[in-house]
C-alpha cells in the first residue's frame, strides 16, 4: 500500500499520468458540460414561482458545492502532506487553493446576481451568505500564507496545519452564523430526503455538479504540473520527459 | 538536584514570564489601553445617544477585546524566536505542550484578564446594567482563551514572516467569528431578560476543544519555525 503510494506521489509519474489524462477529462468535462447547460437552459422547466431567473443555480449551486468540497480535499491533501510528507500531496493542496477561491467567489456573485431580483437586494446578512464569504477569506488565506514564506517546503507544511485549523473551525463557523441569522432558503437537495425538486430540473444540476468535478480535476492537474516543474526545474525526470517529447 | 520536580519547572517558567512582564511593565500597559481607545471610538464616530449605545455595546466591547488580543498575539513567540529561545524550548528535555500551555496562560494573566477586569467600567459607560456585565465577564473569561488558543496557533505558524500583522489579521479573523458571535449573544441574551446559558455552554465548550487541540497544532508549527 505504501509502496504504491509513493510510486504515485513521485513527480515523474505524476507527471506523466496527469499529462495522459488531462485530454480525456477535457473531453468528459466538454461533454458534461453542454449536455447539463443544455438540461438547465433550455430542457428544464421554468419555475412557476422564480420563472427563468432560477436557472442560475446550474452554475450557483455546483460552484457552492465545489467551494466546500475543495477545502475539504484541500485538509486531506495536508493531512497526508504532513503524516505522510509526501511532496506531492503540498503541491496538490496549494494548487486546489486558487481554485477553490474561484469557486467561492463565482457562487458569491453568481448568488448576488440572483439575489437582486429575488430578494430586491445584491447582499443581506443571512447565513449562507456570510459563512461563504468567510469561506472565502479562509481561502485567501491560505494563498497568502504560502506566498508570503520564502521557502516553499516551509511554507507547504505550515500551509497544511493552517488548512487543518480551517477544517475544524468551518463546520464551527457555519453553525454559529446559522445560530446568528437565517433567511435563506433552505436546501433543495439533501442526501437523506427526497429532493423537493422536479426531476427534469435536478438532472441538469447534478450533471452540472459532475461537470464542475471534472473541471476541477483539470485545472487541478495542470496547475500541479507547472507548480511541479517550477520546484523541481533542474532535476533528472524532468529534463527525461522533456527528451521523451522530443522524440516524439 | 533531585527536587526539581515537574512542578518546580512549571512554577520558575510562570514565574520568569511574571518577571519579565514586570520589568516591562509600562508596555504590559499596552493592549488595556488599546481596548479601551477602540471603545472609545465607537460613542465618539456614532453619537452619544445612550440607547443606541446600550444596543451595540456588547458588539463594541467584543471586538475591542478580540481585536487587542490580535494584536497582543505577535508578542507570545515573537521574542523567543527571534533569540533563539524558542529552539533551546524545542530542544529542552521538556513537553513542549507543556510549555507551551503554561507561556499562553501567564500571557492569559498578563494581557487578556486585565481587559476583562476593566470591561464593567467600559460597560457601565456605554449604559449595561449590572447583570448583564455578568454575564459579559463570564462569556470573555470562556472566550478569549479560545481566541488566544486559536490565534496563537496561526501566528506561530507566520512566525518565519518578518512583517505579518496584515497577515495574521487576515489568517485570524475569519476563525474569530464563532466566538465573537456566541459571545455577544449571551450578553444580548441576558439583556432582553432572556437565559444566555446556551451560547455560554457553547463558548465553554469552544474553550475546552481549543485548550485540548491547540497546544499540540501550536507545537508542530513552532517545529515547522525552528526547522526552517
Amino acid at each position: 500500500m505504501m509502496k504504491w503510494l509513493h510510486t504515485m506521489a513521485s513527480s515523474a509519474w505524476f507527471y506523466r499520468f496527469s499529462g495522459k489524462m488531462i485530454p480525456w477529462l477535457m473531453g468528459i468535462f466538454g461533454v458534461l458540460f453542454l449536455v447539463g447547460l443544455y438540461g438547465g437552459l433550455v430542457a428544464a422547466p421554468a419555475d412557476y414561482q422564480q420563472g427563468d431567473a432560477f436557472r442560475i443555480i446550474y452554475i450557483h449551486v455546483p460552484a457552492a458545492w465545489m467551494s466546500l468540497f475543495i477545502y475539504i480535499v484541500m485538509a486531506v491533501y495536508g493531512f497526508i502532506a504532513l503524516v505522510w510528507r509526501i511532496k506531492l500531496a503540498e503541491v496538490l493542496l496549494i494548487s486546489s487553493a486558487p481554485i477553490g477561491a474561484a469557486f467561492t467567489f463565482l457562487a458569491l456573485v453568481t448568488g448576488s446576481l440572483w439575489g437582486k431580483p429575488m430578494w430586491g437586494t445584491w447582499w443581506s446578512w443571512d447565513a449562507r451568505l456570510t459563512s461563504e464569504l468567510l469561506l472565502l477569506f479562509l481561502y485567501w488565506g491560505v494563498i497568502g500564507l504560502y506566498a508570503a514564506i520564502e521557502d516553499k517546503r516551509t511554507a507547504s507544511r505550515a500551509v497544511s496545519i493552517l488548512t487543518l485549523i480551517g477544517v475544524v473551525n468551518i463546520p464551527i463557523i457555519h453553525y454559529s452564523v446559522e445560530w446568528w441569522n437565517t433567511l435563506h432558503q433552505g436546501s433543495s437537495v439533501t442526501l437523506t430526503d427526497k429532493p423537493s425538486m422536479a426531476t427534469e430540473m435536478l438532472i441538469p444540476l447534478l450533471v452540472m455538479a459532475t461537470a464542475f468535478k471534472v473541471y476541477y480535476a483539470i485545472s487541478l492537474l495542470i496547475r500541479t504540473r507547472a507548480e511541479l516543474v517550477e520546484r523541481e526545474p533542474n532535476s533528472k525526470w524532468l529534463k527525461q520527459v522533456i527528451e521523451e517529447n522530443n522524440h516524439e | 538536584m533531585n527536587k526539581m520536580t515537574p512542578f518546580h519547572d512549571v512554577y520558575s517558567l510562570i514565574s520568569s514570564e511574571f518577571l519579565v512582564a514586570f520589568r516591562h511593565r509600562y508596555e504590559a500597559l499596552n493592549p488595556l489601553l488599546f481596548f479601551v481607545l477602540v471603545c472609545l471610538l465607537f460613542p465618539l464616530g456614532i453619537g452619544p445617544s445612550p440607547q443606541l449605545l446600550n444596543t451595540i455595546a456588547p458588539g463594541i466591547i467584543w471586538a475591542a477585546a478580540l481585536l487587542a488580543i490580535l494584536m497582543s498575539l505577535s508578542n507570545v513567540f515573537r521574542a523567543e524566536y527571534d533569540d533563539g529561545r524558542l529552539e533551546l524550548m524545542v530542544l529542552a528535555n521538556h513537553s513542549l505542550v507543556l510549555l507551551t500551555t503554561i507561556k499562553l496562560l501567564a500571557h492569559w494573566c498578563l494581557n487578556v484578564l486585565p481587559l476583562i477586569l476593566l470591561s464593567p467600567i467600559i460597560a457601565s459607560a456605554l449604559g449595561m446594567s449590572f447583570d448583564v456585565q455578568i454575564t459579559l465577564i463570564l462569556s470573555l473569561l470562556l472566550g478569549t482563551p479560545v481566541l488566544l488558543l486559536v490565534g496563537t496557533t496561526v501566528s506561530t505558524l507566520t512566525l518565519v514572516i518578518p512583517q505579518n500583522g496584515m497577515l495574521l489579521a487576515l489568517l485570524v479573523l475569519p476563525l474569530y467569528v464563532p466566538v465573537l458571535i456566541f459571545g455577544t449573544s449571551a450578553v444580548n441574551a441576558t439583556a432582553a431578560g432572556m437565559s444566555a446559558a446556551g451560547p455560554l455552554y457553547v463558548l465553554a465548550a469552544l474553550c475546552v476543544l481549543s485548550l485540548t487541540l491547540s497546544p499540540f497544532a501550536i507545537v508542530s508549527a513552532i517545529k515547522i519555525g525552528v526547522s526552517q
